[in-house]
């Protein structure tokens, strides 16, 4: 990539940093440029972000309709996966998804609980409130 | 970001990559004022491609573009006769003490963190990535004092920010991993070059003769393969996403452009000085060459996410391209294999 043909596209970073790119100069050597951003991965970094929110927007009517409980909503909201959210409350996945069960999340111990609100950065009483 | 920290011996780099920074700025903070990223990436035998298989990261394919986390610090720093100390912890707070004794004495300490809940990065960029790295060079009104590389800038963490990063879960959990140069021997220019050879072997190595289909030169093929099916199997939809997912590896901070094909180029680049042998820089262009087709291959990808480009024939073309950077990038490591260096 030629130094000129760097891209500078404003994007997320914008207001964080600018990138290191490494560039080839006039006289064909390489040296280092800062770019503020490139359309291309930008448009990849959003439609990552549109489909989180359409996963996290099906787990709300998931929980709304009474199929899923709060805590397979606020697992999508905080893009967490099974061995992630695994390893922030220490239950193993097979236990994890009973507790996506209403009828199990109902029964849950304020111990257990108490795990899955510390994992998600919410309030227990939000995390047994929540209705979607 | 406006602290005007840097103590006296300590100095910031920005870097394409964190690890590359980490390793460059602790070893001329001991004295190594030679160091780059470029050569920090190449004596550490970044460069590298792998579709991980049957892991999916962020609902997507794994693929990286480099090689896996550590690796670079560990090589480099081993091919300088540089001892180094690395630490895990399984207790958050003997972590913390461990890193606060550091930084009593003055020692400027790298460490590997979380991104999720790491308060100053964009929050569009907070996924549950575990392999980011940072240093920590001092403390201030009760703030650990942080030159994150890819940044232009220090900036500062409190202590529950950065025990929280510290120890975030999920794959490649950090543990509290602390690592620091430990020893250094003086380094004479002998050294420099024969370190400057074993990565090129050790990266020719790893491109070429790494055993099964999915890493190395080989391991484009596999991801080329895998995106002509993508469209009929997983839908347009599912199939674009993974696209998306793929230019994010490639093109996305740390990476330098190109898939670390750029850095590649500017080490050999600057190995050729090092050598005094123009063959090697010669070979350089070739990397720029895989660079450039790798980003041609992204805007292509682009025109799929953006829903421009819908049939089944873009994503053959987009498979042939990647045939086509694979063709390059085996000659490139070919080439530097007959070299024959150090021999």
């Amino acid at each position: 990539m030629k130094k000129e043909d760097l891209p500078q596209d404003p994007g997320a970073l914008d207001k964080f940093t600018r990138e290191v790119c490494y560039v080839k100069n006039q006289d064909g050597k390489y040296e280092t440029a800062l770019s503020k951003g490139w359309d291309v991965k930008k448009q990849a970094l959003d439609s990552a972000w549109e489909e989180v929110n359409e996963r996290v927007e099906d787990a709300r009517r998931a929980v709304a309709s009474g199929e899923k409980s709060p805590v397979y909503y606020f697992m999508e909201l905080r893009l967490m996966d099974m061995p992630v959210l695994s390893g922030y409350t220490g239950f193993f996945p097979f236990f994890i998804k009973r507790h996506f069960k209403p009828s199990v999340f109902k029964g849950l111990s304020e111990r257990k609980l108490e795990k899955y609100a510390r994992a998600f950065d919410i309030t227990v009483s939000e995390l047994k409130n929540f209705k979607g | 970001m406006n602290i005007e920290s840097q103590t006296d011996a300590f100095h910031h780099v920005q870097t394409a990559h964190c690890e590359n920074g980490v390793t460059t700025a602790l070893l001329r903070y001991h004295g190594l004022e030679f160091m780059s990223e470029p050569l920090a990436f190449g004596m550490g035998s970044g460069l590298f491609y792998i579709q991980i298989p049957f892991l999916t990261v962020n609902n997507g394919p794994a693929i990286s573009f480099r090689t896996m986390p550590g690796a670079i610090f560990k090589r480099t720093c081993k091919s300088l006769g540089v001892e180094v100390t690395r630490k895990k912890f399984s207790n958050p707070a003997v972590a913390e003490a461990f890193l606060d004794q550091k930084v009593k004495q003055g020692v400027p300490v790298g460490c590997q963190v979380g991104v999720f809940h790491l308060s100053y990065f964009p929050k569009e960029y907070r996924f549950h990535f575990n392999a980011h790295n940072l240093i920590v060079f001092g403390e201030r009104d009760g703030r650990y004092l942080i030159s994150d590389p890819v940044m232009e800038d220090v900036t500062s963490l409190s202590k529950e920010e950065l025990s929280r990063v510290r120890f975030a879960q999920g794959p490649l959990a950090p543990k509290g991993h602390i690592y620091f140069p430990e020893k250094i021997k003086p380094i004479s220019q002998e050294m420099i070059r024969k370190g400057i050879v074993s990565g090129i072997r050790r990266n020719v190595r790893d491109m070429l003769s790494i055993p099964g289909n999915f890493a190395g030169v080989n391991g484009i093929r596999h991801t080329s393969n895998h995106v002509r099916k993508w469209r009929d199997k997983l839908g347009l939809r599912k199939a674009s996403l993974y696209l998306g997912q793929i230019v994010r590896m490639q093109e996305e901070i740390g990476t330098g452009g190109g898939g670390f094909r750029f850095l590649y180029g500017a080490f050999l680049e600057e190995a050729a000085g090092y050598l005094q042998d123009e063959r090697v820089s010669n070979i350089s262009e070739d990397f720029t060459k895989a660079g450039d087709m790798w980003r041609a291959s992204a805007i292509k990808m682009a025109g799929v996410y953006k829903g421009r480009l819908t049939e089944q024939k873009d994503f053959e073309e987009i498979a042939d391209m990647m045939l086509e950077i694979r063709l390059v990038e085996k000659e490139a490591f070919q080439k530097l294999s007959s070299l024959k260096l150090g021999k």
